[in-house]
């Protein structure tokens, strides 16, 4: 089957906000894939990761709502004490069930079910992080035929996430930030 | 492969979904499927379960199996003053308008093990009105709802939930609401005194009643928008008219064909005001 990028999600964890607007940064407010990103946070902070993105990307970064549209052009964060799952028909669900590997939002849960509404078409990009969290997602993914990228190791601030997956994916690809952002902007052009 | 193997979990789903509608009469076809497959996966997981098939075996063998199959495909996962600015904005602004009224009515729906039910409780209390009101907190679960009666939380969780309740404006000392033993807090049965726990299954049953506020929170999300399109139509005849919904932090009205009847009256904490 061809692959066509539908979908591109982005994990991270500690250091996950700073590489995220790193690889977020060139892309142009045009970009013809919907991204949805999940960075762990306070469980209760209520600070608006919105804000910190808005000033630096070109892309309409907004929260999440419950049952809306994915369309190109926007970064769509995960709200604070929720898990975002997408949907075949491409809106998302929210949900506040179990903390997975102690967090909600989960990597996990946004990358498993990206896997189910759009199989070989997603692009997973798991960064920096002191946790666990993304890998089993980023498996499942892989073994969906869909594209997985995790951040060097060397370059993220916290390696334990990077690591990890690559030890359960280990024919992950492994880019530094520059070369993610190659890559999605290679995605874009065709 | 992968891909052909959920398609076939997801077609056998929807077989479980339209036998369980035929044999025990709930019906989940209007639940977000991702939320459902999520559920189901982690429910195949925890009781050992290869497929689907041994699992429709187990639920139309054994009632009792398919309750507790119930309690786990329902997110039943709440807190005490989940989203404080929420319940602060309930005593100070939702409170003061109920408070005109001689007799008050609140209807809890998915009130699940009860933890809200209680924060509602203690604010009617402080706000000196819990005496004239009558809740009915109701949802589709019977064993939850007997756990929301009994209004016993762990005690582990007891240092958040105060966090919160101050966070909400609490005005007591939080633990003179509850008696402590066996690593369990035994809420005040009098804040419940005037409750009526009832099964009420939101994508089937009609309304009851009419009602001043209407709290269901972190329920719709779990609906596809046809069913939340009932769900919201069932809220607009329970309400009278000036009365209040509100909805979970990421909910709205917003898309709803009922939205023009109301008015925003808190964005942030979506409180909703019939206005028609």
């Amino acid at each position: 089957m061809k692959k066509e990028a539908k979908v591109i999600v982005i994990g991270g964890s500690w250091g996950g906000i700073k590489a995220s607007q790193a690889i977020l940064k060139q892309l142009p407010a045009s970009y013809s894939i919907p991204i949805v990103m999940v960075l762990h946070r306070l469980r209760h902070f209520d600070g608006n990761l919105q804000i910190v993105f808005e000033k630096r990307v070109a892309l309409q970064v907004t929260e999440v709502e419950e049952k809306e549209q994915l369309k190109p052009g926007y970064v769509y964060v995960a709200p604070s004490n929720y898990h975002v799952l997408v949907e075949k028909d491409q809106t998302f669900s929210l949900d506040v069930s179990e903390l997975e590997n102690y967090s909600r939002p989960a990597i996990d849960v946004t990358f498993t079910s990206a896997a189910d509404a759009f199989g070989s078409n997603t692009v997973a990009i798991l960064l920096s992080g002191a946790s666990k969290d993304g890998s089993a997602g980023l498996k499942y993914i892989a073994e969906r035929g869909g594209t997985v990228i995790v951040q060097d190791p060397q370059e993220a601030e916290v390696d334990t996430m990077p690591l990890a997956a690559i030890a359960l994916v280990p024919d992950c690809q492994i880019m530094n930030s520059e070369r993610i952002q190659a890559f999605l902007l290679s995605l874009h052009d065709h | 492969m992968k891909l052909e193997a959920d398609a076939l979990f997801e077609q056998a789903v929807e077989t479980l979904i339209q036998d369980i509608h035929t044999q025990y009469g709930y019906d989940f076809s209007g639940y977000a499927r991702a939320s459902v497959y999520r559920r189901i996966r982690r429910f195949l997981g925890n009781k050992n379960l290869a497929s689907i098939e041994e699992l429709r075996k187990n639920l139309f063998q054994d009632s009792y199996f398919f309750e507790n199959f119930l309690q786990e495909i329902t997110v039943n996962v709440t807190e005490m003053f989940r989203d404080p600015t929420f319940f602060l904005a309930l005593r100070e602004n939702v409170m003061p308008i109920l408070s005109t009224y001689p007799f008050i009515k609140i209807w809890d729906a998915g009130c699940s093990t009860g933890e809200e039910l209680f924060s509602l409780s203690i604010i009617l209390k402080e706000e000196g009105l819990l005496d004239r009101t009558k809740i009915y907190a109701t949802d589709i679960n019977q064993k939850v709802l007997k756990q929301a009666k009994e209004g016993i939380f762990p005690l582990a969780n007891m240092a958040a939930y105060t966090t919160a309740y101050y966070a909400a404006g609490g005005k007591n000392e939080f633990s003179s609401y509850y008696t402590s033993s066996y690593g369990s807090a035994k809420f005040d049965a009098s804040l419940v005194k005037n409750v009526v726990f009832y099964p009420h299954n939101l994508a089937t049953d009609s309304s009851f009643n009419e009602f001043h506020l209407i709290l269901c929170r972190n329920v719709l999300i779990y609906f596809n928008r046809t069913l939340q399109e009932r769900v919201f139509s069932l809220f607009d005849e329970s309400l009278v008219s000036l009365g209040y919904l509100a909805l979970g932090k990421k909910e709205t009205l917003a898309m709803s064909q009922i939205n023009g009847h109301y008015t925003c009256v808190d964005k942030s904490n979506r409180i909703y005001r019939k206005t028609t």
